[in-house]
């Protein structure tokens, strides 16, 4: 399961960031596939991207002079969230799987949870109401409303889109200044905190998987368990990278389907999908 | 019955969703969302 999830990971970012041109050329990807959004968080300035970021899809519709509900936005999430929940972050999110392989550095004492969790895990919910939400409707530049969460705190906008971009254009590199630096000193700050904690990002600030952490109760992608075979050894608890507990894992908010329990268990009573009764 | 643990409520939220995107592509929704991706995102690299 380890080896497929990485492999899935790997695949499902490299596929969607496939305009390799881009990085050559410091262009974008300007064909009709960026009509859709990717389910993960993938930055749509990312000169590879083939389609585009649900976050900064909607914050481009809430960016609209006036207020209109942004249905086409709403209609990804269901879509992506009523069938995989935060699979989606566990599986195919770019910007986890590079959290993944940090954390996979073998240096630090690794910690599953950052002190505090049980209050900062709230600021997925304040990122997404005060940057992409209310940020986005009421911010402005000059006599724009701003993209607030992709302006001030998108780590993947500033790996995936700015240093490809930065490196291979010269004029924009000159134009680079101090909220550049802001935002790569966010970047830097979780890109080191990844290596000791696991998610930091998806655990503490991820606007999308507080979205699709709405979705998993019901989702179609689910972590099952067959109570009655369960000898409760919590090797699955143990196993679990983000600290759920038995009854958690699956239907909390936080689980990312990396199933690592599944792997785990001992007496396979936990499984994706349900068996045909 | 918990409403919640109806095993087929994913697929009333996948109904939404495409009813959603429908909405949205007949409000031209998606087009505004095209040309956002389309042009390179000063904001979101930083510089805007």
């Amino acid at each position: 399961m380890k080896r497929l999830r990485l492999t899935v990971q790997l695949l499902f970012t490299i596929v969607t960031n496939g305009y390799l041109y881009g990085f050559l050329d410091g262009k974008i990807y300007r064909g009709s596939l960026k009509y859709a959004c990717v389910p993960g968080l993938n930055c749509y300035s990312c000169p590879g991207a083939l389609a585009s970021c649900p976050i900064g899809a909607l914050q481009a519709l809430l960016n609209q002079r006036g207020f209109q509900v942004p249905f086409a936005a709403l209609g990804f999430f269901f879509l992506f969230g009523s069938l995989l929940g935060r699979f989606v972050c566990g599986w195919l999110c770019p910007f986890g799987l590079i959290q993944d392989l940090l954390h996979k550095i073998p240096i630090f004492k690794k910690k599953k949870r950052l002190p505090g969790h049980r209050i900062l895990k709230y600021g997925t919910y304040a990122s997404l109401v005060l940057l992409v939400c209310v940020g986005s409707m009421f911010l402005f530049g000059g006599f724009a409303k701003v993209p607030a969460f992709c302006k001030y705190l998108c780590p993947s906008g500033t790996l995936l889109g700015a240093l490809p971009l930065l490196s291979a254009d010269e004029a924009l590199r000159g134009q680079a200044g101090g909220l550049f630096l802001w935002k790569l000193g966010i970047l830097i700050g979780i890109v080191l905190l990844s290596v000791k904690v696991y998610r930091p990002f998806c655990q503490y600030l991820c606007p999308l998987g507080a979205i699709y952490g709405w979705f998993n109760r019901f989702s179609l992608v689910q972590i099952h368990w067959e109570q009655e075979r369960c000898v409760s050894c919590m090797a699955c608890e143990k196993a679990c990278p983000v600290a759920l507990s038995l009854q958690e894992i699956s239907r909390s908010r936080e689980c990312i389907r990396c199933g690592k329990c599944v792997d785990a268990c001992p007496q396979k009573c936990l499984y994706f999908f349900r068996k045909p009764s | 019955m918990n409403f919640w643990k109806n095993r087929n409520i994913w697929i009333l939220g996948v109904l939404t969703g495409a009813a959603f995107l429908g909405i949205g592509a007949s409000q031209g929704q998606l087009e505004v969302v095209w040309r956002k991706a389309v042009m390179i995102c000063l904001e979101c690299i930083g510089i805007g």
